[in-house]
């Protein structure tokens, strides 16, 4: 299990090396850079000495290479380097938005997960009933519906609601507190846009579960389970449920790791500052330093949600032995 | 001679009809959600394609007269912020969307396709180096890869294309990588190899066509995301720009300022994108299924 535990880990050495190398180029594909779009955000006129002085500062006229080396080695040290954009530490532009994509990520995970499974088993103990129909009808819909269109219509949903109830309308708050300086206040912003993901991921993790329970309900201790005279809900939740959890773990845990970073658009609706918004907007500055070190993030958390799936497998099948 | 002849043609035509029609009547006996997928898809594509007969108004004319109407007679589904048609709107958005969705996930697929066959089928180093640069480009999310190639090429429908495209490659040459293993080690394969065919000959004549069937599910799988994709490109600004409809576009165009006053600007472009999706993604279930010998089984 050591050895195994070791082998995985430098494996991903190569995989964030070429993730590395790719966000790293990528980002110099894109025409212009961070220089300019600072000197026209100041509206002077086009100065090319001050261009010259502001590449030279943030070493963008040193031969490509170097400038990797420099960033890769940055990296391996744990200095990320300051925003290009900003010129703030990194680590301290990302670390607030990451309490607000971390909060979201594992509220939208709890809430699909309990949706997900029940729904799921139900779903496939029914199969080809109408509840089986709902519920996949249910889940298929959630699959469709952009997240962003569920947010704008729960958005509607609450001022409409409020306005109906109160007399006035009423709005999540637009500012950020952190749960444990104000729990109430921090909930209410939060909870729409995780209940806003959760849904759109609950139908997934919904849609696996049926398939894995359907897959293992053919086995054939079930059908000994039958044979021997169980009654039905002991065979499906104590023979069949936990064989079926490996594949919907794997998803949950690609679907916790999406959340990380892949909330652009839903933090779009609900305004609020995650690591998605700080993407499109390094990004969109040219930010090199900023992009890289959000890329890197988001690459870390993936490789590392599915080193901890393959581990928690191990762990939900013992025949599973990685060597 | 002529009566014979019609009636030879009638005896043609009419039994491979009904077979046909049949089919049809089987499958929605068997799959009545992926019928009514399948109903959708054929709603939407006639949409797409006569769009200039359905649409009542020129989807782009501004109407400074009419600012945000009421669903009713004169506007079906009301007007928006700018006195445009929202019907007309969306169906000429449908076409944008079918467009992307189509290309996308066709290109996307089909070049998996051959980069998967091809790492199965040669292996060794280079399936291992082509796994590890899959792996690579799959450690983003979707949204971010589509982000990044959008920074690089640039915003219209047909950089969006590429942009969804690009990431689309690696997840199915996955999948079909896999299938293509299995095939490899089929007796066929090294008979082919043993008569001296050229290795594209075996990989396009012998492996492709037996993974049909994962490539297939794939691209109905593909089409759904792809519209999505463009949506939620489009409703960040970074997608499909104006004048051109396109849903995603309509939601980002105020529908949030206007979600009040005029809440029909906001949920009918969200409707006709969750309504295209959830038809492809029941249709391409159904295709799962009846592809699938696995699960056609049950």
């Amino acid at each position: 299990m050591h050895q195994y535990i070791v082998k995985r880990v430098v494996l991903m050495i190569p995989t964030l090396f070429g993730a590395a190398l790719l966000v790293f180029f990528l980002m110099r594909l894109i025409p212009g850079d961070v220089c300019e779009l600072r000197l026209a955000g100041t509206g002077a006129t086009f100065d090319p000495e001050a261009l010259t002085l502001c590449q030279q500062e943030l070493g963008l006229n040193d031969p490509i290479l170097w400038q990797f080396a420099t960033w890769a080695g940055g990296f391996l040290v744990g200095d990320f380097g300051t925003s290009m954009w900003t010129g703030q530490p990194i680590v301290s532009e990302v670390a607030v938005r990451f309490q607000v994509s971390l909060q979201i990520a594992l509220m939208a995970t709890v809430f699909s997960v309990i949706i997900a499974i029940p729904m799921g088993i139900l779903s496939a103990a029914f199969r080809n009933t109408w509840i089986d129909y709902v519920v996949r009808a249910f889940s298929i819909a959630g699959i469709a519906m952009p997240s962003f269109w569920l947010g704008i219509l729960i958005i509607l949903g609450l001022l409409i609601g409020s306005q109906a109830m109160y007399g006035e309308p009423w709005m999540p708050p637009i500012n950020y507190v952190p749960v444990w300086v104000d729990p109430a206040e921090n909930m209410a912003m939060l909870i729409w846009p995780a209940l806003a993901t959760g849904y759109r991921y609950s139908a997934v993790a919904t849609r696996m579960t049926r398939s894995a329970m359907l897959e293992v309900l053919r086995e054939d201790y079930v059908r000994t389970a039958r044979a021997k005279g169980l009654v039905e809900h002991v065979i499906v939740n104590r023979h069949a449920l936990k064989n079926a959890m490996l594949p919907v773990v794997t998803v949950i845990g690609i679907e916790f790791a999406f959340l990380m970073g892949g909330l652009v658009v839903t933090e779009q609706v609900f305004n609020l500052n995650g690591l998605g918004k700080l993407f499109v907007e390094s990004v969109g500055n040219h930010d090199y330093t900023m992009t890289q070190a959000l890329v890197m993030l988001v690459a870390l958390i993936f490789m590392f949600t599915n080193f901890i799936v393959d581990l928690f497998y191990a762990w939900l099948d013992p025949r599973i032995r990685y060597s | 001679m002529a009566t014979s002849e019609l009636g030879a043609d009638t005896r043609v035509d009419v039994a491979p009809r009904r077979t046909a029609w049949q089919a049809v009547k089987r499958m929605a006996r068997r799959q009545p959600l992926g019928a009514a997928g399948g109903v959708i898809v054929l709603v939407m594509i006639i949409m797409a394609l006569f769009a200039d007969v359905i649409a009542p108004y020129d989807p782009t004319a501004i109407d400074y007269g009419n600012f945000t109407v009421p669903p009713g007679a004169d506007f079906w589904l009301g007007s928006d912020q700018l006195g445009r048609d929202v019907f007309s709107r969306i169906v000429y958005g449908a076409r944008t969307a079918l467009f992307v969705g189509f290309v996308s996930s066709v290109v996307g697929a089909g070049a998996g396709l051959v980069l998967g066959v091809g790492s199965a089928y040669f292996g060794g180093m280079i399936d291992l180096v082509f796994q590890r640069i899959m792996d690579i480009f799959m450690s983003f999310p979707l949204i971010i890869m589509a982000l990044a190639m959008v920074a690089i090429f640039g915003t219209g429908v047909d950089k969006v294309i590429v942009a969804i495209t690009i990431p689309f490659i690696p997840r199915c040459a996955r999948v079909v990588r896999s299938s293509a293993l299995s095939v490899r080690e089929m007796p066929y394969v090294d008979a082919a190899r043993s008569i001296g065919y050229s290795h594209l000959r075996i990989i396009l004549r012998h492996m492709v066509p037996n993974v049909m069937a994962p490539f297939l599910i794939m691209i109905t799988a593909f089409v759904g995301q792809a519209i999505l994709l463009e949506a939620s490109l489009s409703y960040l600004g970074l997608g499909v720009q104006e004048p051109t409809p396109a849903w995603g576009l309509m939601l980002q165009g105020g529908a949030e300022e206007y979600a009040e006053s005029a809440p029909w600007v906001a949920i009918f472009p969200g409707l006709a994108i969750t309504l295209a999706v959830f038809g492809f993604n029941l249709f391409g279930d159904a295709v799962r299924d009846m592809l699938d010998p696995k699960l056609r089984s049950q």
